[in-house]
């Protein structure tokens, strides 16, 4: 039960004078620029677009500066700020074979066509805290520069699908179903999942991949291959009739390999779970490349029954915008509830008192 | 593209991709190196909305939706007729209002060497520049491996 109440607004209005004032913090320090949070804070910009499901890293780091750095509130205020745009369309699949590589690597093969390519990575850091770093003022070293070899970046799992020891993706040009405009239904088609888990919280997909790798839902995962680069854009538009690429944007791929026992009908071969994400996100990419392989037990003929395994678990969870405002909302006044349920409980333990004295 | 377009259509695809990547200032000050462009009149826009990104399961199966990017697009018309369309990722106004006036004078076979010459092909050359910087960075950190033979 609802009931319409009065009287906070001076109370709000003071709270919210007092987390602007918070938010800027000491005035004898400068103040951060969107542009610094988009710039130095990359890689928080990048979450808020995955999980705020919206490229624009500029909005993205805005969002993080007005939630004071709180992401889930950050890709929370991205997520509202996309319902006031119109939809112009939807692109072309992104060609991921054909990215612009900054980082590339395989934990399945040492030597491979476009070779393991480390990128800017955290990995091999000792991740001791770098106090030089908080003495600001010093320029970082110059970045070494050595000319490229010639070739493409072949995907790994098509290395192996050419021998038929990895189960091959199904072509397919079927419109696929949109989250924003339908509801979840079950059992929802891969195409729905991976949206689903492109937008989900991080911390909840990691929890479940590692779940996965821990022997809830049984799989043996090595990375085919991880990638992170620009890819091109391409819509097309209709008074045009022909696509033009409108930009360029940061992903982050993830192949995962798994094994597959074969059926009657199929022989043993490696199967897929794929992972991708808006901008440099490596765990969150992984994370979901392991649920996405767990979530499709029952297309594998494995019984569902590990969490990761299952659908309306995982999907119906996943999403932190959603989550958020359910659990949060249980801040709100519940006056009127929890005074039926008082009086309730009340009538129960008379009854229960008097019972016992009886 | 699985079908082949037309020469003048990926001529077109080509130098509107080069707009869609360059910044309003870069835009202007190509354009100022040339003389002042004809008036236009806005037919629609500068507008920002969406374009909802696709992927592809496995990277090359079922597409999916991955999520939306921001989108500004415009269509103007010059005095003689001609109508430029550009559509550039993100939010800035002017740069999609420049792209499609560069499209508009484009679209004159006449006129075209010249902005070709002008604005086109140095706003190309600077993109290819800096994407050869990266992958030259991104070089740089691929591992060599040594063999024990070579360890010996």
């Amino acid at each position: 039960m609802y009931v319409a109440t009065k009287g906070g607004e001076q109370a709000i209005g003071a709270a919210h004078a007092w987390l602007a004032e918070t938010r800027r913090g000491d005035t004898a320090l400068p103040e951060i620029e969107v542009a610094q949070i988009a710039e130095q804070l990359g890689l928080a910009a990048d979450r808020v677009m995955a999980e705020g499901s919206c490229y624009d890293r500029g909005l993205a780091a805005l969002a993080v500066k007005q939630a004071k750095g709180d992401l889930i509130e950050a890709a929370f205020l991205l997520r509202a700020y996309r319902t006031t745009l119109p939809r112009f369309g939807a692109s072309a699949p992104l060609e991921t074979g054909a990215m612009h590589i900054r980082r590339r690597i395989s934990a399945t093969y040492k030597d491979l066509p476009g070779g393991q390519v480390l990128g800017p990575t955290f990995d091999y850091t000792h991740r001791l805290l770098d106090f030089a770093l908080a003495a600001a003022g010093s320029a970082p070293e110059p970045v070494p520069e050595a000319e490229p070899e010639p070739g493409n970046t072949p995907r790994v799992t098509e290395l192996l699908a050419r021998e038929g020891l990895m189960q091959r993706e199904t072509p397919s040009a079927e419109e696929p179903g949109d989250l924003t405009r339908e509801p979840l239904s079950f059992p929802a088609p891969r195409p729905v999942r991976l949206q689903a888990l492109a937008r989900g919280d991080e911390g909840f997909l990691l929890g479940l991949g590692y779940s996965t790798q821990r022997g809830y839902g049984n799989s043996h995962p090595f990375v085919g291959e991880i990638r992170v680069g620009e890819v091109a854009v391409e819509f097309t538009p209709p008074e045009l009739g022909f696509p033009i690429e409108i930009g360029d944007i940061t992903v982050t791929e993830c192949q995962m390999v798994n094994q597959f026992k074969g059926s009657r009908t199929q022989p043993p071969q490696f199967t897929r779970g794929y992972g991708l994400v808006f901008g440099h996100g490596e765990r969150k990419a992984m994370a979901m490349s392991l649920v996405d392989r767990a979530l499709r037990a029952e297309e594998m003929g494995e019984e569902p029954v590990a969490p990761a395994q299952q659908q309306e678990f995982v999907l119906y969870h996943s999403d932190n915008v959603e989550a958020t405002g359910f659990v949060e909302h249980l801040k709100l006044p519940h006056y009127v509830d929890f005074q039926s349920e008082l009086e309730n409980l009340r009538t129960m333990r008379e009854t229960a008192l008097n019972a016992a004295a009886e | 593209m699985d079908t082949a377009l037309p020469p003048e259509t990926e001529e077109r695809r080509r130098w509107m991709g080069v707009l869609a990547r360059a910044s309003a200032a870069e835009i202007a000050a190509r354009l100022d190196t040339l003389p002042p462009p004809p008036a236009h009149m806005r037919l629609r826009g500068p507008e920002t909305g969406l374009v909802m990104v696709r992927g592809r399961a496995g990277g090359d199966g079922a597409p999916f939706n991955l999520g939306e990017m921001t989108v500004t697009r415009c269509a103007v018309r010059l005095a003689d007729g001609r109508v430029g369309h550009a559509y550039v990722a993100g939010r800035d106004a002017r740069q999609a209002e420049l792209a499609a006036l560069v499209d508009a004078l484009l679209l004159d076979a006449e006129a075209r060497p010249a902005v070709e010459r002008a604005v086109i092909a140095p706003l190309a050359e600077t993109q290819a520049a800096k994407r050869t910087a990266e992958a030259r960075r991104a070089a740089a950190t691929r591992v060599q491996f040594f063999t024990m033979t070579q360890m010996r």
